[in-house]
């Protein structure tokens, strides 16, 4: 086969005086693959923030455009949550009996959670869902996964219009302690990025993890007192076992649920460290969540 | 993004620069690429894939027999330069797409090197583009993906409209297009972002005759603007119209590699 090309001849017969390696040297040309520093990183994410408000909005948008009532549904599917869920836990199963307005108690704790679980699953499933994104173009990984979370959070304001609206009719007075529901928010906001950041890498490479998912979430959900209050439901337990109460107060997602009935409703108490609890998941699960992630932004989407 | 030589050149490099510029500094350096990847889920007929021999497979720790390794590009090496226009012909599953990806810098070597000025982008944008959506959401949303700023899409939208020739349809849903008119919006948005280095992969195949020279126009420009283009194609005439240099890949090595019309007319014959 003749290759007469003078192209060719830099490839071939130019090994014999300059090795390819020294030409890119040369000409300061450099390996494609690597993993940009930590902080070089999140500029990078920054610089994309345009893209990540554009494709969660764009998901949102056409989740719903097949359907005759459109965006609409951003408000009823919160609205016929709600009502399921009174439906069951408030008429069938009737929990109601040892809890001062258990709609509203009920409602926010699974609107809260929802929020929270729908985040963090969307997390896990935000790398193996975009495979033929990542193959195409370059930017960075935790773009999706955060993509994921502006769009449950632009879900959940649909839903807290409608538990504030819930909640004001159940009874409840307008207090100053509603000016902290964005904090309150904003921390469930921080910890939800974070821990969907960790599920995002774990989903990516355990493909087997979706699959696990559900289970795990319901398991969360039954643990993190939505239809019940922790510790009427561990009164009864022996004095030996008194630290399991503070174990299921721990759990971030109870805690952010006990945060917001705070605020919502006058006549609940909430566990002594809420606040204090809140806080530390907010922050630990953002910096080894983002940390973690990180760590393999160059093999997403590989192999 | 890069556009740019951010490092200093020294004299003595400027020198150089200038001497090699009759036939174009290199922006791409192949060395001796190996390419493998692993496959999931290729079942055979026997292998049936049921609950019981997944159990089973646990139990006797197998692991997955649908876990394929392709070895795809086997040892290529070629130097491209500023201003060429590169395509890459060869039979399905010569390894063409995959030598592209690797090039991106989306596929790790397994031996071997990629070097690159700048980022190489696969004119790839599809992938972010939602067909529920309208076309002049796409154009924002596709623009977006690959790192322009609001100011750069408002500049270009008028433009990726035009060269779209889409017309009105900008306002309805991209399901609602034909191929070819998918096609075009696709390219027009793809080709709005200045590329150091352009990979084009089957791209031109839809899309009427008259899109099909106005996209080579573009493909011509950016050659011009000193940029390089690869385009894989199996239309060997679009080739033909628009590279100046083909390389032909067979089972993951050149084959041959060189002028257009030599190396289409060997390729035709085998």
């Amino acid at each position: 086969m003749s290759q007469p090309d003078s192209a060719v001849a830099d490839a071939q017969g130019g090994a014999a005086t300059e090795s390819l390696a020294a030409l890119a040297k040369r000409h300061g040309l450099r390996r494609a693959i690597a993993r940009p520093s930590l902080p070089f990183y999140v500029k990078q994410l920054w610089a994309r923030r345009h893209f990540v408000l554009k494709y969660a909005t764009s998901r949102n948008v056409s989740k719903y455009s097949q359907s005759m009532l459109g965006q609409l549904w951003q408000l009823l599917t919160p609205l016929l949550n709600a009502g399921v869920y009174y439906l069951m836990f408030g008429v069938i199963l009737d929990q109601k009996k040892d809890i001062s307005n258990y709609t509203a108690f009920l409602i926010t704790g699974v609107f809260i959670f929802t929020f929270t679980q729908r985040t963090v699953s969307g997390g896990a499933k935000s790398i193996s869902n975009n495979l033929s994104l990542i193959r195409a173009l370059h930017f960075p990984r935790a773009a999706l996964p955060l993509a994921y979370a502006v769009q449950e959070l632009q879900q959940l304001l649909w839903s807290m219009l409608v538990l504030i609206g819930i909640v004001l009719l159940t009874g409840e007075p307008l207090t100053l302690y509603w000016l902290l529901i964005p904090v309150a928010l904003l921390l469930q906001l921080t910890f939800n990025i974070g821990a969907s950041l960790f599920m995002a890498r774990v989903g990516a490479f355990a493909r087997d993890m979706n699959q696990l998912l559900p289970f795990i979430m319901r398991t969360w959900l039954y643990a993190s007192g939505v239809f019940f209050s922790i510790p009427d439901r561990v009164a009864d337990l022996p004095e030996s076992l008194a630290f399991v109460q503070y174990i299921m107060e721990l759990n971030p997602a109870a805690a952010y649920i006990e945060l917001m009935r705070d605020l919502l409703i006058q006549s609940h108490t909430p566990p002594q460290w809420a606040w204090t609890t809140a806080i530390f998941w907010a922050v630990f699960a953002l910096v080894i969540g983002f940390w973690y992630f990180w760590r393999a932004e160059e093999r997403y989407g590989r192999g | 993004m890069a556009m740019e030589r951010v490092w200093p050149l020294t004299a003595e490099e400027q020198e150089a620069t200038r001497k090699s510029s009759a036939t174009g500094t290199p922006t791409v350096i192949v060395d001796d690429l190996h390419i493998v990847y692993k496959v999931y889920g290729a079942t055979s007929a026997e292998e049936k894939g049921n609950a019981a021999t997944a159990l089973l497979r646990l139990v006797k720790r197998q692991g997955r027999p649908q876990m394929r390794e392709v070895h795809a590009v086997k040892g290529v090496s070629f130097v491209a330069r500023h201003g060429d226009a590169i395509g890459i012909i060869g039979r399905n599953g010569s390894g063409k797409s995959t030598l592209l990806r690797a090039i991106a810098g989306l596929l790790p070597p397994h031996s071997g090197a990629v070097y690159t000025d700048g980022q190489p982008s696969l004119l790839g944008v599809n992938a972010a583009l939602m067909k529920e959506l309208t076309g002049e959401r796409n154009i924002t949303l596709g623009c977006y993906a690959m790192g322009m700023t609001p100011s750069e899409v408002r500049a270009k939208y008028d433009e990726i409209v035009d060269f779209s020739g889409i017309g009105e349809f900008v306002q309805f849903p991209m399901s609602t297009y034909s191929s070819g008119m998918g096609a075009r919006l696709r390219f027009a948005i793809a080709s709005a972002k200045v590329h150091d280095v352009l990979l084009i992969d089957e791209a031109l195949a839809t899309g009427d005759r008259e899109f099909r020279k106005r996209s080579q126009k573009r493909i011509m420009q950016m050659r011009e603007s000193a940029g390089t283009v690869f385009l894989v194609a199996h239309n060997l005439d679009v080739i033909e119209e628009t590279c100046n240099r083909v390389i032909w890949l067979h089972k993951g090595k050149i084959k041959m590699d060189g002028d257009p019309a030599e190396v289409i007319g060997a390729y035709n014959k085998a």
